[in-house]
């Protein structure tokens, strides 16, 4: 639905951006139907959602047929809403006082859309025609593998081994899938939506209140402790 | 006459098949040894461990085993709100901290649809660069430590303070400014704060001048880093390395030319610098050339200062639209960018940190193959990491 949008949203401003359309007429004419969104900001980036079976032939273009021959990032997004809401900067102690479970809210999509909850997000440049791009692809839930771009982009090594300890997502034909930054023997996969982050579970978070004044904005706004400012 | 002598040639030919074979094992049975160098070693700048499987003096194998510093900067980064988030992440490059904010507010900027006005982008454009003079200072002394000079790294602590006084006195922090705001600035600059800055500068570029006499010049240095560590262009763009290290590479591309993104690099004179050897002392000499490049842009943004507002209006509680924006820039340590997903909330859903040094760091595997272990200290030092922006 958001790709919908996205497209709708890419057609307003065509011609504004010819670098970028161009590419993105490239990319149609080669992925064919397996490039199924794309989200053109003009001026500024270009998205591109393409299926899972495409992740691996798309790195292969991109780099021998479009010259994007420098490697960014590679890593994921987890749409999920989070199941602990916004009890994260609750006044409260969550480990005392254990929030009730609220109704985290429909998944919603952000650029060039996508339609399951784990999306990887791959980032290429080409310095020499000074152009990048961002690329997306759905993982389907319930085997979340993709082909891997180790064998095109040699640093995609280490971000794929990120992406492998923090979502989970596993990569075929990558040389080594281990833990990069955690202890061999963790558990779980931090930067998924629903693993807590149980330093705020344990110790409330007073810094939400902490608001900062703007310059310009008088005394009489403050609403600052010491008072001394009040009229 | 009894048979005439090998020629020459031949002679070296035999030598040199003979430490072939001592190398390989062929002659002696050498028993492969594992070394572990750090994690608290003085080259590794931090606490990044390499293990190195050596055969002799050699390096059949190299991996560097981070994590000791991993701090989840973007899992916090979902619970905290958007001002927040930039006291956070200015402890990635610890350096050149100011330079760790202005990517991550230019890309809530692009999302709030906000400019910040023209003597904001102007003075976040100074501090930038005189966060990348903090940072490389640093590392040219710290260079020539790692060949074994020890004189140099003090002179760089020495001037390095009179770039940090000005960063504090601007911004009240030597290392972790938190200055940048979404929209503008927090404070306009001191008065009298640019003709001190313009002397903290001039001190910068005799420390230049000093470091180039005393190190670039020098018969140990060239014969520890010349020829040392080299990393063809095409290898290295595939490894996603950027900043000093790509550019000495020979290849000439640098954000702030290339895609000026709310910094105004593009309203200066200035040059980008490469080196076509790609060696470690290439990695020293174009960041030489950089920090003195640097020391000049910060005169001309100085000099052309203009007036007006510091901050754009924005809301006091700051909500980013939904959306999603990728902002990066050359950082000192090379290209960072902050890939952020807002879903019109506080706090930001997603934010992906694509920090220099862990695509940097992330050739070694490949470049540490083959040499000797001497030279693991000098190409890891060319390399320039700071572990906070490996583990993030």
């Amino acid at each position: 639905m958001s790709s919908a949008d996205a497209g709708a949203g890419a057609a307003a401003v065509a011609g504004a951006d010819p670098v970028r359309e161009g590419l993105l007429e490239a990319l149609a004419a080669e992925l064919g139907p397996a490039l199924v969104g794309s989200e053109l900001r003009a001026g500024r980036d270009l998205c591109v959602r393409v299926e899972r079976g495409a992740w691996g032939p798309l790195a292969e273009y991109l780099r021998s047929g479009l010259g994007f021959v420098y490697f960014g990032f590679l890593s994921a997004i987890d749409w999920l809403p989070s199941p602990f809401g916004r009890d994260m900067d609750s006044q409260v102690d969550n480990a005392l006082d254990p929030p009730e479970p609220k109704d985290p809210g429909p998944m919603q999509t952000g650029a060039a859309g996508g339609d399951t909850r784990f999306q990887l997000l791959a980032r290429v440049n080409d310095p020499a025609g000074r152009r990048s791009l961002t690329a997306k692809a759905d993982l389907p839930d319930d085997d979340l593998r993709a082909a891997s771009w180790t064998p095109v982009y040699s640093g995609a090594d280490w971000h794929e081994r990120e992406a492998w300890e923090m979502f989970g997502i596993d990569f075929d034909g990558h040389p080594g899938l281990r833990h990069i930054y955690l202890p061999s023997e963790f558990e779980g996969n931090p930067l998924r939506k629903d693993y807590p982050l149980l330093a705020r579970r344990v110790k409330p978070w007073p810094g939400i209140v902490d608001m900062e004044l703007m310059p310009g904005e008088g005394p009489g706004a403050s609403t600052g402790s010491d008072g001394a400012e009040a009229p | 006459m009894t048979a005439a002598p090998p020629a020459a040639g031949e002679q070296l030919r035999y030598i040199a098949g003979q430490a072939a074979d001592a190398r390989v094992n062929l002659e002696i049975e050498t028993e492969g040894m594992t070394l572990n160098i750090g994690p608290q070693h003085p080259a590794t700048h931090g606490t990044l461990r390499i293990v190195a499987k050596l055969d002799g003096e050699q390096v059949i194998a190299a991996e560097p085993v981070m994590g000791y510093m991993h701090r989840g900067y973007e899992k916090l980064a979902e619970v905290r709100t958007y001002p927040q988030v930039t006291t956070l992440i200015n402890r990635i490059d610890w350096l050149g901290s100011f330079a760790n904010e202005v990517p991550f507010i230019l890309a809530a900027e692009q999302l709030m649809e906000v400019e910040a006005p023209l003597r904001a982008q102007w003075i976040r454009t100074a501090l930038f660069e005189l966060s990348r003079i903090a940072n490389v200072t640093l590392f040219l002394g710290d260079m020539a430590v790692q060949v074994g000079a020890i004189t140099p790294v003090f002179f760089a602590f020495r001037d390095r303070e009179h770039v940090l006084n000005q960063i504090e006195a601007a911004t009240g922090g030597r290392f972790h400014p938190n200055f940048d705001r979404i929209g503008g600035l927090k404070d306009d600059l001191p008065a009298g704060w640019a003709a001190e800055t313009k002397q903290a500068l001039k001190k910068i570029r005799n420390f230049c001048d000093q470091i180039e006499e005393l190190v670039e010049g020098n018969e140990i240095f060239q014969a520890r880093t010349r020829g040392i560590g080299v990393i063809p262009a095409k290898v290295g763009l595939g490894y996603g390395l950027s900043g000093a290290n790509i550019r000495a590479s020979g290849v000439d591309w640098d954000l702030r030319r290339d895609a000026p993104c709310g910094l105004v690099h593009d309203q200066l004179d200035w040059r980008v610098w490469t080196h076509p050897d790609g060696d470690s002392f290439a990695r020293f000499w174009v960041r030489l050339q950089e920090t003195r490049e640097a020391t000049r842009m910060v005169d001309q943004l100085l000099d052309g200062l203009p007036p007006g507002p510091i901050m754009a209006k924005v809301p006091r509680i700051i909500k980013v639209p939904a959306g999603e924006a990728y902002v990066e820039t050359e950082n000192p340590l090379g290209i960072m960018g902050y890939y952020v997903v807002s879903k019109g909330d506080l706090a930001p859903f997603r934010v992906k940190i694509r920090s220099a040094s862990f695509s940097n760091v992330s050739i070694t595997p490949w470049l540490l193959k083959g040499v000797y272990v001497p030279d693991i200290i000098t190409i890891l030092g060319s390399l320039y990491f700071i572990l906070g922006d490996i583990d993030r």
